[in-house]
Parts: structure tokens; C-alpha cells; sequence
């Protein structure tokens, strides 16, 4: 996790816990929770707001 | 400009776009597909005086209707449905490749598991079994054995999906532990890499081993072939290597529509996003101007 000054902190959604993430972030973005290692989804900027992400789908890919 | 991009999930390939976007100062329309609504006219996304949309969904199924819609509004829309609609499907896909006579791998299709057997014993040992729809590897079956043959085509007779049962067999390749990713537009390549892993499977996705490819003139013709056979667009090439690394005979097994590039900018000295968004530029360009 960066140590960036311009950080922002969210709610970890599966345990509570407080994360940094980059300032650069955008709504749609998937990050990796440092403290479950589980992917999340970035809802919202104002407030931030992160929500499990979505399962893997069989038609997902390039 | 004003461009859209269609996505559900923000990877690194998209923010890696949006930042070069946005750093030339061309405003940004992100499209969620998961809220829009498309109706036969009009659309709930904010598509209206878009310059031009870049397809960047994760679905394969999203790509193809959403693409569809904004095309049957008029809204300029890269890569096109066609394209979507050949490069989604891995029949499709070999069929517009043959068609073309681009080198592709011996492939036959059956829809039963006896019909299916018969491809495979006729094939031989080891033959390849591939789902219709799907990516990054999964549920590819390398079958080393007539006993192996018949629990997989079970098992897949069994998944629930219609599309299983659609048994897509082809040639086991003999790469020299490498296949070839090209990224291009309109047939032009951006760059180049090989994925290299012990595995039978080299895709970025499942760990291979990256670095950067030398295009030759043959490849290059090759690229050029595939991506006008499904329709052009930016696309990912994927070639094997047939006869050895040094034989400079290919075999091109797929094209990819809504393609991963982040794995090919860590490989190569290019900047791959500023090649894509300086396509994206002239594209709308011409779409401006009707051509």
C-alpha cells in the first residue's frame, strides 16, 4: 500500500478496518484489500465507498 | 475529444488509458454498463454527443449488446459489434481466419460426445478441447488419452451451459514453450511480446512468462490478414510458433477484441496506451469527417 501523502482512507466492507488507498483512484476500480487480501470495488469517491467486487463470470476476459 | 468507455470493472489496462486521455485533455464519459439501460432508440448512458466509445467490458456478453446498441444509435463504437461478434466466439473466430486463409490450427466442432469422440480419436493424441466462449485460459482441456477424452466430454456434457455442449476440438500445437501476443490496430501492430511457461498454456493470465517480440515482416503480414478477417479494430493476435522458434512459420489460434494490454507495456519499450489513444484520436477523426 502506498505511503503516499495524498492517500485516502476507506472502510475495509469485509472487516471494518481502516485502508489507505491511492489518491489516483477511480469508481470502477478493483483493489486488492490489504488486510483480506479480497478484491474490492471502488463505489464511490465521495465518500468513498468500497464494496466486495464481483465474482469471477465465465464469459469475463479479453 | 469527448470519449466514452464502456466498462464494468476498471483494470489496470483502463486506467492506464484514462490517464493518457486525460492527460492530452480529451474529456472522459465512463459508461458502467451495469446501470445503463439500452432501449431500441435511446440509451440511459450519456452517449449523445460522445465523439467516439471504446469498448472496455469485462463480459464478454456486455461487450457484444452493448457495442450492438450504441452502433444501432449511431454512436461511433470501438471495436464494432462485428468485430465483437466473431472475436467472442471461438467458432467464429477460426471460421473468419479460414475464410481468409490466415494460418490457423485444424479445428473441428461437434455437438455431441460421441460426434465429439470421433474428432478426437481421429485427431489423435494429444488434441486440444476448448470452450466456444471464454478466455484466460480456463477450461481448455490439453487430452493426452482416448480415458481422459471421455471424462472430460462427460464432465462437460454435464456443466448446465448449452454452450458446453458445443465441443470445440482442435490440433495440440507443438510451440517451442512460447506463443506470441501481437497488440494492433487496424491491422498495424503496436508491439509485441512472447509468453513463455513450462506449462502448456503461456497466456499472461495463468503466469507466462513475458518479453518482448522482434515483429518480422511475416508476422506483421499475418497481423495484418487477421485483423482485417474479423473486422479490424484493436486487437490481440495470438500466434504460435509452428516448426520451431527459428522457423519463421506461424499459426494464428485467436483474435481478441476487448484485449489486456498491461502485461505488453511492461514488456516492451513502447508506450502502448499513448499508441492506442493516438488511434482512438484519428479514428474518430475519421469518424467526423464520414469515412
Amino acid at each position: 500500500m502506498t505511503n503516499d501523502t495524498d492517500a485516502l482512507i476507506a472502510e475495509d466492507p469485509i472487516t471494518g478496518e481502516e485502508i489507505e488507498l491511492p489518491a489516483d483512484v477511480e469508481v470502477g476500480e478493483i483493489i486488492d484489500s490489504p488486510v483480506t487480501g479480497a478484491e474490492l470495488e471502488v463505489i464511490s469517491l465521495d465518500p468513498l465507498v468500497l464494496e466486495e467486487a464481483p465474482e469471477l463470470e465465465e464469459d469475463w476476459g479479453e | 475529444m469527448k470519449v466514452g468507455i464502456l466498462y464494468s470493472r476498471i483494470r489496470r489496462d483502463e486506467k492506464l488509458l484514462l490517464a493518457e486521455l486525460r492527460e492530452r485533455g480529451h474529456e472522459v464519459e465512463k459508461i458502467d454498463v451495469r446501470k445503463a439501460r439500452f432501449g431500441l432508440e435511446e440509451t440511459t448512458a450519456a452517449v449523445g454527443d460522445l465523439d467516439i466509445v471504446l469498448d472496455r467490458c469485462l463480459a464478454t456478453s456486455r461487450s457484444l449488446y452493448a457495442t450492438e446498441f450504441l452502433a444501432s444509435y449511431g454512436v461511433p463504437v470501438v471495436n464494432s459489434p462485428e468485430t465483437a461478434t466473431i472475436c467472442a466466439d471461438k467458432v467464429k473466430n477460426s471460421l473468419a481466419l479460414a475464410d481468409a486463409g490466415v494460418p490457423t490450427p485444424r479445428t473441428e466442432v461437434a455437438f455431441t460426445t460421441d460426434a465429439a469422440l470421433e474428432i478426437i480419436e481421429a485427431f489423435g493424441y494429444p488434441c486440444v478441447l476448448k470452450p466456444v466462449v471464454g478466455s484466460w485460459g480456463r477450461l481448455m482441456a490439453k487430452i493426452d488419452s482416448r480415458n481422459a477424452a471421455e471424462a472430460i466430454l462427460e464432465h462437460k456434457a454435464t456443466l448446465g451451459h448449452y454452450q458446453h455442449k458445443i465441443f470445440y476440438v482442435q490440433e495440440f500445437v507443438e510451440k517451442p514453450g512460447r506463443d506470441i501476443r501481437v497488440v494492433a490496430v487496424d491491422g498495424e501492430p503496436i508491439a509485441a511480446m512472447t509468453r513463455t511457461s513450462d506449462h502448456w498454456l503461456t497466456n499472461a493470465a495463468k503466469g507466462g512468462k513475458t518479453a518482448e517480440f522482434e515483429i518480422t515482416d511475416n508476422v506483421r503480414e499475418l497481423v495484418e490478414r487477421a485483423s482485417e478477417a474479423v473486422g479490424g479494430g484493436l486487437l490481440g493476435i495470438d500466434l504460435m510458433e509452428v516448426g520451431g522458434a527459428d522457423s519463421g512459420s506461424y499459426t494464428v489460434h485467436e483474435v481478441n477484441h476487448t484485449v489486456e494490454f498491461k502485461a505488453l507495456n511492461d514488456a516492451v519499450a513502447t508506450d502502448v496506451p499513448a499508441v492506442v489513444v493516438d488511434w482512438l484520436e484519428a479514428t474518430a477523426e475519421g469518424y467526423a469527417e464520414g469515412t
